[in-house]
Protein backbone atom coordinates (compact mmCIF):
# COMPACT_ATOMS: atom_id res chain seq x y z
CA UNK A 1 0.00 0.00 0.00
CA UNK A 2 0.92 3.55 -0.63
CA UNK A 3 1.49 6.39 1.73
CA UNK A 4 -0.94 7.82 -0.12
CA UNK A 5 -3.22 5.17 0.41
CA UNK A 6 -2.56 4.69 4.19
CA UNK A 7 -3.26 8.51 4.58
CA UNK A 8 -6.41 8.60 3.20
CA UNK A 9 -7.78 5.29 4.98
CA UNK A 10 -6.34 6.68 8.30
CA UNK A 11 -8.48 9.21 7.79
CA UNK A 12 -11.78 7.14 6.92
CA UNK A 13 -10.86 5.71 10.29
CA UNK A 14 -10.60 8.61 12.24
CA UNK A 15 -13.92 9.90 10.96
CA UNK A 16 -15.25 6.77 11.73
CA UNK A 17 -14.40 6.40 15.40
CA UNK A 18 -15.14 10.23 15.62
CA UNK A 19 -19.05 9.13 14.22
CA UNK A 20 -18.74 6.49 17.27
CA UNK A 21 -18.30 4.48 14.75
CA UNK A 22 -17.57 0.63 16.61
CA UNK A 23 -13.94 -0.98 14.81
CA UNK A 24 -14.56 -4.89 14.26
CA UNK A 25 -11.36 -7.19 14.10
CA UNK A 26 -11.16 -8.14 10.67
CA UNK A 27 -11.70 -3.23 9.35
CA UNK A 28 -8.78 -1.91 8.57
CA UNK A 29 -7.45 -0.47 11.41
CA UNK A 30 -4.18 1.73 11.82
CA UNK A 31 -0.62 -0.64 13.44
CA UNK A 32 -0.67 1.49 15.70
CA UNK A 33 -4.19 1.28 16.97
CA UNK A 34 -3.26 -2.28 16.61
CA UNK A 35 -0.74 -2.24 18.61
CA UNK A 36 -2.30 -0.21 21.40
CA UNK A 37 -5.39 -1.97 21.88
CA UNK A 38 -2.66 -5.28 22.52
CA UNK A 39 -0.89 -3.35 24.86
CA UNK A 40 -3.81 -2.10 27.35
CA UNK A 41 -6.15 -4.89 26.83
CA UNK A 42 -3.28 -7.46 27.66
CA UNK A 43 -1.89 -5.47 30.71
CA UNK A 44 -6.11 -5.52 31.56
CA UNK A 45 -6.14 -9.10 31.35
CA UNK A 46 -2.65 -9.61 33.09
CA UNK A 47 -4.10 -7.64 35.80
CA UNK A 48 -6.56 -10.07 36.44
CA UNK A 49 -5.16 -13.06 36.57
CA UNK A 50 -2.32 -11.10 38.81
CA UNK A 51 -5.08 -10.16 40.85
CA UNK A 52 -6.57 -13.63 41.78
CA UNK A 53 -2.60 -13.84 43.85
CA UNK A 54 -3.18 -11.57 46.65
CA UNK A 55 -7.45 -12.90 47.51
CA UNK A 56 -6.73 -16.77 46.91
CA UNK A 57 -4.37 -17.24 50.20
CA UNK A 58 -7.30 -15.67 51.56
CA UNK A 59 -10.06 -18.23 50.21
CA UNK A 60 -8.61 -21.07 52.76
CA UNK A 61 -8.66 -18.72 55.82
CA UNK A 62 -12.36 -16.77 55.15
CA UNK A 63 -14.23 -16.11 58.67
CA UNK A 64 -17.26 -17.98 57.52
CA UNK A 65 -18.62 -20.02 54.90
CA UNK A 66 -20.57 -16.79 53.49
CA UNK A 67 -17.54 -14.92 53.26
CA UNK A 68 -15.35 -18.00 51.80
CA UNK A 69 -18.34 -18.72 49.11
CA UNK A 70 -17.92 -14.86 48.10
CA UNK A 71 -14.63 -14.49 47.83
CA UNK A 72 -13.94 -17.98 46.02
CA UNK A 73 -16.90 -16.08 43.22
CA UNK A 74 -14.87 -13.13 43.13
CA UNK A 75 -11.86 -14.68 42.39
CA UNK A 76 -13.50 -16.95 40.12
CA UNK A 77 -15.22 -13.73 38.29
CA UNK A 78 -11.46 -12.08 38.28
CA UNK A 79 -10.20 -15.84 36.17
CA UNK A 80 -13.45 -15.05 34.25
CA UNK A 81 -12.55 -11.13 33.58
CA UNK A 82 -9.27 -12.51 32.92
CA UNK A 83 -10.40 -14.97 29.93
CA UNK A 84 -13.05 -11.98 28.28
CA UNK A 85 -10.08 -10.25 27.88
CA UNK A 86 -7.48 -12.36 26.51
CA UNK A 87 -10.13 -13.50 24.30
CA UNK A 88 -10.80 -9.98 23.02
CA UNK A 89 -7.40 -9.33 22.31
CA UNK A 90 -6.76 -12.53 20.33
CA UNK A 91 -8.63 -10.23 17.90
CA UNK A 92 -6.12 -8.06 17.52
CA UNK A 93 -3.99 -11.07 15.99
CA UNK A 94 -1.74 -12.12 18.91
CA UNK A 95 -1.81 -15.40 20.19
CA UNK A 96 -2.98 -16.55 23.67
CA UNK A 97 0.87 -18.16 24.08
CA UNK A 98 2.69 -14.74 23.13
CA UNK A 99 0.54 -12.72 25.31
CA UNK A 100 1.08 -15.45 28.58
CA UNK A 101 5.23 -15.23 27.79
CA UNK A 102 4.79 -11.42 27.65
CA UNK A 103 3.85 -11.75 31.08
CA UNK A 104 6.01 -14.03 32.48
CA UNK A 105 8.98 -12.67 31.04
CA UNK A 106 8.51 -9.27 32.65
CA UNK A 107 7.83 -7.85 29.27
CA UNK A 108 4.10 -6.91 29.81
CA UNK A 109 3.17 -5.23 32.93
CA UNK A 110 -0.07 -5.49 35.09
CA UNK A 111 -1.46 -2.65 37.76
CA UNK A 112 1.22 -2.45 40.27
CA UNK A 113 -1.55 -2.96 42.99
CA UNK A 114 -1.24 -6.28 42.96
CA UNK A 115 2.15 -6.02 43.81
CA UNK A 116 1.05 -4.76 47.35
CA UNK A 117 0.83 -8.05 49.89
CA UNK A 118 -2.68 -9.04 51.58
CA UNK A 119 -1.50 -9.08 55.38
CA UNK A 120 -4.91 -9.10 57.18
CA UNK A 121 -8.52 -10.16 56.89
CA UNK A 122 -9.23 -6.64 56.50
CA UNK A 123 -7.43 -6.45 53.37
CA UNK A 124 -9.75 -8.92 51.57
CA UNK A 125 -12.65 -6.19 52.51
CA UNK A 126 -10.21 -3.08 51.52
CA UNK A 127 -9.07 -5.06 48.00
CA UNK A 128 -12.69 -5.18 46.81
CA UNK A 129 -14.57 -1.78 48.44
CA UNK A 130 -10.86 0.40 47.41
CA UNK A 131 -9.16 -1.58 44.97
CA UNK A 132 -12.07 -2.89 42.96
CA UNK A 133 -13.58 0.26 43.87
CA UNK A 134 -11.03 2.56 41.62
CA UNK A 135 -11.23 -0.60 39.14
CA UNK A 136 -14.90 0.06 38.41
CA UNK A 137 -14.60 3.85 37.85
CA UNK A 138 -11.38 3.03 35.17
CA UNK A 139 -13.32 0.58 33.76
CA UNK A 140 -16.94 2.17 33.04
CA UNK A 141 -15.91 4.77 30.78
CA UNK A 142 -14.53 1.47 28.15
CA UNK A 143 -17.84 0.11 27.91
CA UNK A 144 -18.20 2.62 25.45
CA UNK A 145 -14.43 2.46 24.24
CA UNK A 146 -13.98 1.95 20.06
CA UNK A 147 -12.93 -1.06 19.84
CA UNK A 148 -15.94 -3.78 19.63
CA UNK A 149 -14.47 -6.99 20.92
CA UNK A 150 -12.98 -5.02 23.67
CA UNK A 151 -16.24 -3.01 24.78
CA UNK A 152 -18.20 -5.98 25.03
CA UNK A 153 -16.10 -7.84 27.37
CA UNK A 154 -16.23 -4.40 29.36
CA UNK A 155 -19.72 -4.62 29.63
CA UNK A 156 -19.70 -7.67 30.98
CA UNK A 157 -16.88 -7.15 33.23
CA UNK A 158 -18.46 -3.64 34.78
CA UNK A 159 -22.26 -6.01 35.17
CA UNK A 160 -20.37 -8.47 37.48
CA UNK A 161 -17.83 -6.19 39.17
CA UNK A 162 -20.04 -4.02 41.49
CA UNK A 163 -20.81 -7.30 43.24
CA UNK A 164 -16.91 -7.42 44.21
CA UNK A 165 -17.04 -3.84 45.60
CA UNK A 166 -20.35 -4.56 48.07
CA UNK A 167 -18.57 -7.63 49.50
CA UNK A 168 -15.47 -5.52 50.24
CA UNK A 169 -17.60 -2.46 52.00
CA UNK A 170 -19.75 -5.38 53.76
CA UNK A 171 -16.55 -7.03 54.83
CA UNK A 172 -15.16 -3.25 56.50
CA UNK A 173 -18.57 -2.19 57.47
CA UNK A 174 -18.53 -5.29 59.93
CA UNK A 175 -15.04 -4.99 61.26
CA UNK A 176 -15.93 -1.43 61.84
CA UNK A 177 -18.74 -2.67 64.05
CA UNK A 178 -17.04 -5.14 65.86
CA UNK A 179 -14.41 -5.17 68.50
CA UNK A 180 -11.79 -2.08 68.75
CA UNK A 181 -9.58 -4.64 67.52
CA UNK A 182 -11.22 -5.44 64.59
CA UNK A 183 -12.06 -2.10 63.56
CA UNK A 184 -8.07 -1.20 64.55
CA UNK A 185 -7.72 -4.25 61.60
CA UNK A 186 -9.86 -2.14 59.18
CA UNK A 187 -8.34 1.30 59.50
CA UNK A 188 -5.19 -0.09 58.80
CA UNK A 189 -5.74 -2.04 55.72
CA UNK A 190 -7.25 1.16 54.68
CA UNK A 191 -3.87 3.28 55.34
CA UNK A 192 -2.01 1.13 53.56
CA UNK A 193 -4.20 0.54 50.42
CA UNK A 194 -5.59 4.06 50.13
CA UNK A 195 -2.96 5.78 48.23
CA UNK A 196 -1.73 2.73 46.14
CA UNK A 197 -5.15 2.66 44.99
CA UNK A 198 -4.98 6.10 43.92
CA UNK A 199 -2.08 5.44 41.90
CA UNK A 200 -3.88 2.64 40.11
CA UNK A 201 -5.75 5.54 38.93
CA UNK A 202 -2.20 5.73 36.79
CA UNK A 203 0.44 9.02 36.13
CA UNK A 204 -0.52 12.35 36.45
CA UNK A 205 -1.64 14.09 33.13
CA UNK A 206 1.34 16.03 32.28
CA UNK A 207 3.18 12.58 33.13
CA UNK A 208 0.84 9.91 31.00
CA UNK A 209 2.79 9.39 27.61
CA UNK A 210 -0.43 7.46 26.60
CA UNK A 211 -3.64 10.03 26.98
CA UNK A 212 -4.00 12.19 24.67
CA UNK A 213 -4.01 9.46 21.61
CA UNK A 214 -5.79 7.12 23.77
CA UNK A 215 -8.60 10.05 24.18
CA UNK A 216 -8.67 10.59 20.04
CA UNK A 217 -9.02 7.07 19.67
CA UNK A 218 -11.84 7.06 22.71
CA UNK A 219 -9.80 4.35 24.22
CA UNK A 220 -9.46 6.54 27.13
CA UNK A 221 -12.58 8.75 27.70
CA UNK A 222 -11.55 10.93 31.12
CA UNK A 223 -8.39 11.65 32.13
CA UNK A 224 -6.44 10.13 34.86
CA UNK A 225 -6.82 13.13 36.93
CA UNK A 226 -10.57 13.41 36.34
CA UNK A 227 -10.72 9.42 37.28
CA UNK A 228 -9.13 10.09 40.30
CA UNK A 229 -10.62 13.19 41.70
CA UNK A 230 -14.15 11.42 40.87
CA UNK A 231 -13.11 8.01 42.81
CA UNK A 232 -11.71 10.29 46.18
CA UNK A 233 -14.94 12.60 46.10
CA UNK A 234 -17.25 9.43 46.30
CA UNK A 235 -15.18 7.52 48.33
CA UNK A 236 -14.47 9.86 51.23
CA UNK A 237 -18.54 9.98 52.28
CA UNK A 238 -17.39 5.75 52.45
CA UNK A 239 -15.69 5.95 54.78
CA UNK A 240 -17.00 8.47 56.78
CA UNK A 241 -19.87 5.48 56.73
CA UNK A 242 -17.36 2.87 58.04
CA UNK A 243 -16.04 5.63 61.24
CA UNK A 244 -12.62 5.51 59.37
CA UNK A 245 -9.74 8.23 58.55
CA UNK A 246 -8.69 8.69 55.46
CA UNK A 247 -4.80 8.60 56.10
CA UNK A 248 -4.49 11.66 54.15
CA UNK A 249 -4.20 15.32 56.41
CA UNK A 250 -4.32 17.52 53.13
CA UNK A 251 -7.66 15.75 52.70
CA UNK A 252 -10.35 19.22 52.41
CA UNK A 253 -13.86 19.51 51.04
CA UNK A 254 -13.27 22.40 48.77
CA UNK A 255 -16.85 24.47 48.41
CA UNK A 256 -15.57 26.40 45.31
CA UNK A 257 -14.61 23.13 43.24
CA UNK A 258 -17.59 20.83 44.79
CA UNK A 259 -14.51 18.31 45.21
CA UNK A 260 -12.03 17.08 47.51
CA UNK A 261 -8.27 18.40 47.59
CA UNK A 262 -6.13 15.72 48.75
CA UNK A 263 -2.31 15.43 49.29
CA UNK A 264 0.83 14.95 47.15
CA UNK A 265 0.42 11.17 46.02
CA UNK A 266 4.49 9.68 46.13
CA UNK A 267 5.15 9.07 42.73
CA UNK A 268 8.56 7.51 43.24
CA UNK A 269 6.95 4.89 45.34
CA UNK A 270 4.63 4.35 41.80
CA UNK A 271 7.72 3.98 39.81
CA UNK A 272 9.49 1.80 41.86
CA UNK A 273 6.78 -0.85 41.94
CA UNK A 274 6.29 -0.59 38.28
CA UNK A 275 9.67 -1.11 37.46
CA UNK A 276 9.44 -4.12 39.26
CA UNK A 277 10.67 -2.93 43.15
CA UNK A 278 7.43 -3.40 45.12
CA UNK A 279 7.25 -5.84 48.00
CA UNK A 280 5.45 -8.75 46.36
CA UNK A 281 6.70 -8.41 42.17
CA UNK A 282 8.66 -11.33 42.17
CA UNK A 283 6.75 -13.33 44.93
CA UNK A 284 3.21 -12.57 42.85
CA UNK A 285 5.56 -13.72 39.30
CA UNK A 286 7.10 -16.59 41.11
CA UNK A 287 3.25 -18.09 42.17
CA UNK A 288 1.94 -17.14 38.59
CA UNK A 289 4.74 -18.96 36.32
CA UNK A 290 4.98 -22.05 38.72
CA UNK A 291 1.48 -22.59 38.42
CA UNK A 292 1.64 -22.22 34.71
CA UNK A 293 4.45 -24.59 34.26
CA UNK A 294 3.00 -27.29 37.08
CA UNK A 295 -0.08 -27.26 34.78
CA UNK A 296 1.71 -28.07 31.83
CA UNK A 297 1.78 -31.55 31.43
CA UNK A 298 -2.08 -31.30 32.49
CA UNK A 299 -2.46 -29.29 29.32
CA UNK A 300 -0.61 -31.55 27.29
CA UNK A 301 -2.33 -34.88 28.79
CA UNK A 302 -5.50 -33.07 27.83
CA UNK A 303 -4.32 -32.32 24.38
CA UNK A 304 -3.29 -36.01 23.81
CA UNK A 305 -6.37 -37.59 25.06
CA UNK A 306 -7.96 -35.30 22.56
CA UNK A 307 -5.91 -36.13 19.45
CA UNK A 308 -5.99 -39.75 20.30
CA UNK A 309 -10.10 -39.55 20.82
CA UNK A 310 -9.84 -37.76 16.79
CA UNK A 311 -7.42 -40.58 15.63
CA UNK A 312 -10.12 -43.39 17.05
CA UNK A 313 -13.21 -41.82 15.68
CA UNK A 314 -11.50 -41.33 12.18
CA UNK A 315 -10.31 -45.12 11.90
CA UNK A 316 -14.34 -46.24 12.45
CA UNK A 317 -14.99 -43.73 9.78
CA UNK A 318 -12.67 -45.58 7.26
CA UNK B 1 7.82 -24.83 26.34
CA UNK B 2 5.72 -27.71 25.65
CA UNK B 3 6.31 -30.19 23.11
CA UNK B 4 2.74 -30.91 21.98
CA UNK B 5 0.77 -28.29 20.38
CA UNK B 6 -1.55 -25.49 22.11
CA UNK B 7 -5.33 -25.74 22.73
CA UNK B 8 -6.91 -24.78 19.87
CA UNK B 9 -9.52 -21.80 19.87
CA UNK B 10 -13.41 -21.85 19.94
CA UNK B 11 -15.88 -19.87 19.04
CA UNK B 12 -18.85 -19.50 22.00
CA UNK B 13 -22.69 -19.02 21.19
CA UNK B 14 -25.26 -19.07 23.84
CA UNK B 15 -28.96 -19.02 23.88
CA UNK B 16 -30.31 -16.77 27.07
CA UNK B 17 -33.37 -18.18 26.99
CA UNK B 18 -35.96 -20.67 25.13
CA UNK B 19 -37.21 -18.82 22.17
CA UNK B 20 -33.76 -16.73 21.60
CA UNK B 21 -31.40 -17.30 19.29
CA UNK B 22 -27.89 -18.12 20.13
CA UNK B 23 -25.61 -15.33 20.48
CA UNK B 24 -21.99 -15.29 20.09
CA UNK B 25 -20.11 -14.34 23.38
CA UNK B 26 -16.53 -14.82 23.04
CA UNK B 27 -14.27 -17.66 22.61
CA UNK B 28 -11.70 -19.52 24.68
CA UNK B 29 -9.02 -22.41 24.56
CA UNK B 30 -10.07 -25.90 25.18
CA UNK B 31 -8.45 -28.95 23.78
CA UNK B 32 -11.79 -30.56 22.45
CA UNK B 33 -15.40 -30.04 22.01
CA UNK B 34 -16.57 -31.32 25.24
CA UNK B 35 -13.99 -29.50 27.22
CA UNK B 36 -14.75 -26.09 25.59
CA UNK B 37 -18.77 -26.83 26.55
CA UNK B 38 -17.50 -27.21 29.91
CA UNK B 39 -15.09 -24.06 29.91
CA UNK B 40 -17.93 -22.54 28.54
CA UNK B 41 -20.04 -22.99 31.12
CA UNK B 42 -17.67 -21.72 33.93
CA UNK B 43 -16.29 -18.59 32.02
CA UNK B 44 -19.68 -16.93 29.96
CA UNK B 45 -22.71 -18.62 32.24
CA UNK B 46 -21.63 -18.41 35.94
CA UNK B 47 -25.01 -15.97 36.30
CA UNK B 48 -27.78 -18.33 34.34
CA UNK B 49 -26.70 -16.51 31.29
CA UNK B 50 -27.55 -19.22 29.34
CA UNK B 51 -29.90 -22.76 28.51
CA UNK B 52 -27.76 -23.84 25.71
CA UNK B 53 -24.07 -23.65 24.69
CA UNK B 54 -22.65 -23.87 20.82
CA UNK B 55 -18.92 -24.59 20.32
CA UNK B 56 -17.59 -24.18 17.05
CA UNK B 57 -13.44 -24.51 15.94
CA UNK B 58 -12.31 -21.20 15.17
CA UNK B 59 -10.87 -22.56 12.09
CA UNK B 60 -14.14 -23.64 11.29
CA UNK B 61 -15.56 -20.24 10.54
CA UNK B 62 -15.63 -18.55 7.29
CA UNK B 63 -15.51 -14.81 7.64
CA UNK B 64 -17.01 -11.81 5.02
CA UNK B 65 -13.97 -9.30 3.97
CA UNK B 66 -15.22 -5.55 5.26
CA UNK B 67 -13.03 -4.67 2.12
CA UNK B 68 -15.46 -6.52 -0.31
CA UNK B 69 -18.54 -4.97 1.91
CA UNK B 70 -19.40 -2.93 -1.56
CA UNK B 71 -20.08 -5.56 -3.76
CA UNK B 72 -21.95 -7.34 -1.19
CA UNK B 73 -24.23 -5.28 0.52
CA UNK B 74 -24.21 -2.12 -1.57
CA UNK B 75 -26.36 -4.17 -4.04
CA UNK B 76 -29.26 -4.66 -1.27
CA UNK B 77 -29.09 -0.35 -1.08
CA UNK B 78 -30.95 0.65 -3.79
CA UNK B 79 -33.51 -1.53 -3.63
CA UNK B 80 -36.38 0.17 -2.04
CA UNK B 81 -39.26 -1.59 -3.33
CA UNK B 82 -38.57 -4.84 -1.36
CA UNK B 83 -39.71 -2.36 1.53
CA UNK B 84 -43.67 -1.66 2.31
CA UNK B 85 -42.92 1.66 2.41
CA UNK B 86 -42.52 2.16 -0.88
CA UNK B 87 -45.51 1.25 -1.95
CA UNK B 88 -48.30 4.31 -2.53
CA UNK B 89 -51.77 2.93 -0.36
CA UNK B 90 -54.83 5.63 0.57
CA UNK B 91 -54.58 6.12 4.15
CA UNK B 92 -58.07 5.09 4.41
CA UNK B 93 -56.92 1.73 3.52
CA UNK B 94 -56.50 0.24 7.09
CA UNK B 95 -54.21 -2.66 8.35
CA UNK B 96 -51.73 -2.85 5.75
Amino acid sequence: MSEEQIKSLEKQFNERIERDEKIEPKDWMPEKYRKTHIRQISQHAHSEIVGMLPEGNWITRAPSLRRKVALLAKVQDEAGHGLYLYSACETLGVSRNELYEQLHTGKAKYSSIFNYPALTWADMGAIGWLVDGAAIINQVPLCNTSYGPYARAMIRVCKEESFHQRQGFEIMLKLCNGTPEQKEMAQDALNRWWWPSLMMLGPTDDKSVHTEQSMKWKLKRKTNDELRQQFIDQTVPQADVLGLTIPDSDLKWNEERQSYDFGEIDWDEFWQVVKGHGPMNKERMKARVGAWQRGEWVRDAAMAYADKKQAEKEKQAV
Amino acid sequence: MSKIKNWPLWEIFVRSKNGLEHRHFGSLHAADAEMALENARDVYTRRNEGVSIWVVESKHITASNPENNGELFEPAQDKVYRHPTFYDVPDEVKHM
